[in-house]
């Protein structure tokens, strides 16, 4: 039987970096295929190429033994493939149907003729069961509903196989399950389905083939049935990984603490925070778990001063703060790790050793009395703290933005670390890393920890928080639930929390 | 059709961004001769009138060079807020603001000796600059007011108002009815620095302030500062940058330099202040700036070259008989090719092969 999709030796460089060389691989009729890898090993760029994105340098795609027509995404929908990426491409103010539409006709052609479209649309929610409200806005939509839309979308143009990029890093764990029922019964009726993800439970458990890249190279093919989780990490990875383990710490004085803290505000999208109590020990990490949503990021907020509570009082070290600045906060020894590390966390068109010295502008060594910037000892810091943290560069003079998410997230770390904090802030630290730089930011953490240091990990991922965490407690529109102690808790109970019961 | 697409170079070779400035400007000529052809003279002829208006005489340099004095002024504020993503349009305001500066105090309110004079009214000049910009920075940060609007608008306020002192209260009584002001007093006036021309101690100045500027930006903190706000403004109130204050301080750096431009034409050229003191100098400096790359010492050459081209075509046109307005239209075309070469010096287009 001939493969569906054909992919032959392809390769592509930019400048001297290969993001893809020599990679082959086949897609079968009615199978799912999952692509593996870090960060930065090839797979968006393989699927650019796939799209009509960018031009490989050589190598050829075959769809039902036709060839691709290389930088033309029209002619590569025609044939038959679609995509969901990761972020969505739908239009908020108009209704599902009317996205469903868009772009399948001509701007000038006077009928739309929405009751053929709703039939075949109809139909297909039908075969496939993705139950959708063809009327709804898609601004009403839940995250698991726009996807759903997206895959319509791509079915509606008679797509035979489905790329889907990341499709589990917005949704709930029943979400995901039900996204997983989908494919299923996608593939039973005859499609393919190439997942892409870094997740590698979901991976083992939806897929039924694997292929790992590595460095733009195919590093391996395997049969999910044969895989199990530690191989297929290492293969990834390339060398075996050592996940850290979290030993007992020493508790010991209080570094923070909240009291009836609350964050109200009409104009700002900032979620409302309603009397907030919290204690954290240094030497602890305390996991903040909840549905995106709930008033997390107002919380992050609080707690490094880029907020100012409406009500109640925090306390540093046992003192009340009254100057709520970022900066003062910063000087009280409090570290922020952002959630969106290259919205808030870089500054990607400055050096790696600009970005890291931007947190030491009250250091003599790295800004002298006349705050001129002394050049030397700024590079030998950022190196040294490079060096400490693992984080890969060719130059330190490279733009930071060259840098891979996972070598980003060790420098921001590192560089707030460099500081000796008492107080570690983290957002989702490991949010879309590989699993070689999940281990090593978890055993940053960690160290922290075991330095003394007081951890708030605000995450979704449950199994990282209870991993991590000494204590966990869960967020629920706008309040915070009692400290859980995370051996004595588990899964359910969380999670009975994290939908408001019990609060 | 041509089918093609842009992609990001990786490395941003170092000859290629000193050559395609000038390659620019070459193209910019070429493209220019046309409308000098429309004119129904002679290019050649026409560029060598030019290239002898601006630099054919000892005169012609010094005129030049006067020219470009405020022209670097009005650069420098302009690269300064704009590597700060701040939209400063209204140099032209703020020089007219340093100029009302001078005339307040440098006509017969202070008197001192003129080694503390000269400084005094540059930096009387400089804060009224600074300080015009402020409430716009603030109606920014406070009611997200864009700053193009404010410091566009802004420029109306202040020439109506020039308008209004010169017609009314400030129109200098010597003047045999002309609008003008009183004339800077001698302590105040800036100092010929080549004798029988109208080259002033302002150029000496606007040199100054751009070797100034430069080691601002690429050594010090406030320079530090300002690139990582204009770059991203997020991540640097996240690494404890003080947007607010970066931002003041760029606001005051912008204007001030806009505002010294006022204090050159004031002080050192005219000697007194008219409503046609500046020709546009402060949007001159948007172009002047552009065409630099936003480099503080690139300011200089190209305020030193467009000026040229503005002093030149004033020759041009008296012996080739053209209009002047063909040096706008030459300094908008070299300021579009710049812009295109600085396009391509960050992509590089790649032609995709037709597919059958």
């Amino acid at each position: 039987m001939n493969p569906l999709l054909k992919v032959q030796s392809i390769s592509k460089s930019f400048g001297d970096l290969t993001a893809n060389s020599e990679i082959s691989f086949e897609v079968n009729k009615g199978e799912v295929l999952a692509i593996l890898g870090e960060n930065g090993a090839g797979k968006t760029t393989l699927m650019n190429i796939l799209f009509g994105h960018y031009m490989p340098d050589n190598g050829q795609i075959y769809f039902k033994n036709n060839p691709i027509k290389f930088g033309n995404t029209r002619h590569t929908i025609s044939l038959g493939v679609g995509m969901v990426h990761q972020h969505f491409t739908l239009a908020d103010n108009l209704s599902v149907l009317e996205n469903i539409i868009i772009g399948q006709k001509s701007l000038f052609s006077f009928s739309l003729s929405k009751k053929t479209a709703l039939d075949k649309l109809n139909s297909l929610i039908e075969k496939f069961s993705l139950p959708i409200d063809p009327d709804a806005m898609v601004s009403d939509l839940s995250v698991s509903q726009k996807q759903r839309l997206e895959i319509l979308k791509t079915l509606y143009k008679d797509c035979e196989l489905l790329i889907l990029d990341e499709p589990t890093a917005a949704l709930t764990p029943q979400e995901t399950e039900g996204l997983f029922k989908t494919i299923k019964n996608m593939v039973n009726q005859g499609l393919s389905v190439i997942l892409i993800s870094h997740k590698l439970n979901e991976v083992l458990s939806v897929s039924d083939r694997i292929i790992v890249l590595r460095n733009g190279k195919k590093v391996g093919e395997k049969k999910t049935a044969n895989a199990d989780y530690k191989s297929i990490a290492s293969m990834i990875v390339g060398k075996e990984i050592s996940y850290p383990k979290k030993i007992k710490s020493k508790i010991n004085r209080e570094v923070l603490r909240l009291e009836m803290v609350s964050y109200k505000s009409d104009h700002d999208l900032d979620v409302k925070i309603n009397n907030l109590n919290l204690k954290l020990y240094g030497g602890e990490i305390i996991g903040i778990a909840g549905v995106a949503g709930n008033g997390q990021q107002s919380l992050a907020k609080l707690l490094t001063g880029h907020l100012k509570p409406t009500e109640g009082k925090i306390f540093i070290n046992q003192n009340e703060v009254i100057d709520s600045s970022p900066k003062n906060f910063m000087n009280q020894k409090v570290a922020y790790i952002p959630e969106d590390r290259n919205k808030d966390g870089l500054v990607g068109d400055m050096s790696i050793w600009e970005n890291i010295i931007m947190t030491e502008t009250d250091s003599i060594k790295i800004f002298n009395q006349l705050g001129f910037i002394n050049s030397k000892n700024s590079h030998d810091q950022a190196l040294s703290i490079c060096k400490t943290n693992d984080v890969r560069l060719q130059k330190i003079d490279q733009p930071a933005r060259l840098l891979s998410g996972g070598n980003v997230q060790k420098l921001l770390i590192g560089k707030w670390l460099y500081r000796k904090p008492q107080i570690i802030i983290a957002c989702q630290p490991t949010r879309g890393l590989d699993e070689g730089a999940i281990a090593a930011v978890h055993r940053m953490i960690l160290d922290a920890r075991k330095d003394g240091n007081g951890v708030v990990i605000i995450g979704e991922d449950l199994d990282e928080l209870l991993s991590l965490s000494d204590k966990i407690c869960v967020m629920y529109n706008g309040h915070l639930s009692k400290p859980l102690d995370t051996l004595k808790t588990d899964k359910l109970t969380i999670g009975m929390l994290m939908s408001g019961k019990g609060f | 059709m041509i089918n093609f697409r842009l992609e990001e170079r990786e490395n941003k070779s170092l000859r290629r961004q000193i050559i395609s400035p000038f390659l620019a400007v070459f193209v910019a000529l070429i493209i220019s001769s046309l409308f000098i052809l429309l004119a129904g003279v002679s290019p050649i002829d026409s560029f060598k009138e030019l290239f002898i208006g601006s630099f054919g005489s000892r005169n012609a340099i010094a005129e030049t060079l006067s020219r470009a004095t405020p022209m670097i002024l009005t650069g420098l504020a302009a690269s300064i807020a704009f590597k700060a993503r701040f939209w400063n349009i209204g140099a032209e305001g703020q020089l007219y603001a340093g100029a009302l500066a001078v005339t307040f105090f440098g006509t017969g309110l202070v008197e001192l000796p003129s080694f503390i004079m000269i400084p005094f009214l540059f930096m009387v000049g400089a804060l009224a600059g600074g300080l015009l910009l402020l409430p716009l920075v603030l109606l920014k940060n406070y009611y997200k007011v864009d700053e193009v609007v404010t410091t566009l608008l802004t420029n109306f306020i202040i020439v109506l108002l020039v308008s209004y002192l010169l017609e009314g209260p400030w129109k200098d009584p010597m003047s045999l009815g002309w609008p003008q002001g009183a004339s800077v007093i001698d302590q105040g006036v800036l100092p010929q620095i080549l004798s029988r021309t109208r080259l002033h101690l302002g150029f000496i100045f606007s040199i100054f302030f751009a070797i100034l500027i430069w080691i601002i930006i690429s050594k010090h903190l406030i320079g530090y500062q300002i690139k990582a706000v204009g770059f991203n403004p997020s991540a640097a109130n996240h690494s404890g940058v003080p947007v607010l204050k970066t931002i003041f301080i760029v606001a005051l750096l912008s204007g001030g330099m806009a505002g010294m431009a006022g204090v050159t034409e004031t002080a050192g050229l005219k000697g007194y202040l008219t409503l046609d003191l500046s020709p546009g100098f402060g949007y001159a400096g948007i172009a002047v700036a552009m065409l630099a790359a936003l480099h503080p010492l690139g300011v200089i050459a190209s305020g030193i070259f467009l000026a040229s081209i503005y002093v030149g075509a004033d020759a041009m046109s008296r012996s080739m008989n053209v209009p002047t307005y063909l040096a706008d239209v030459i300094v908008a075309i070299t300021v579009l090719c710049v812009l295109v070469s600085l396009i391509i010096n960050q992509y590089k287009f790649r032609f995709l092969e037709q597919n059958k």
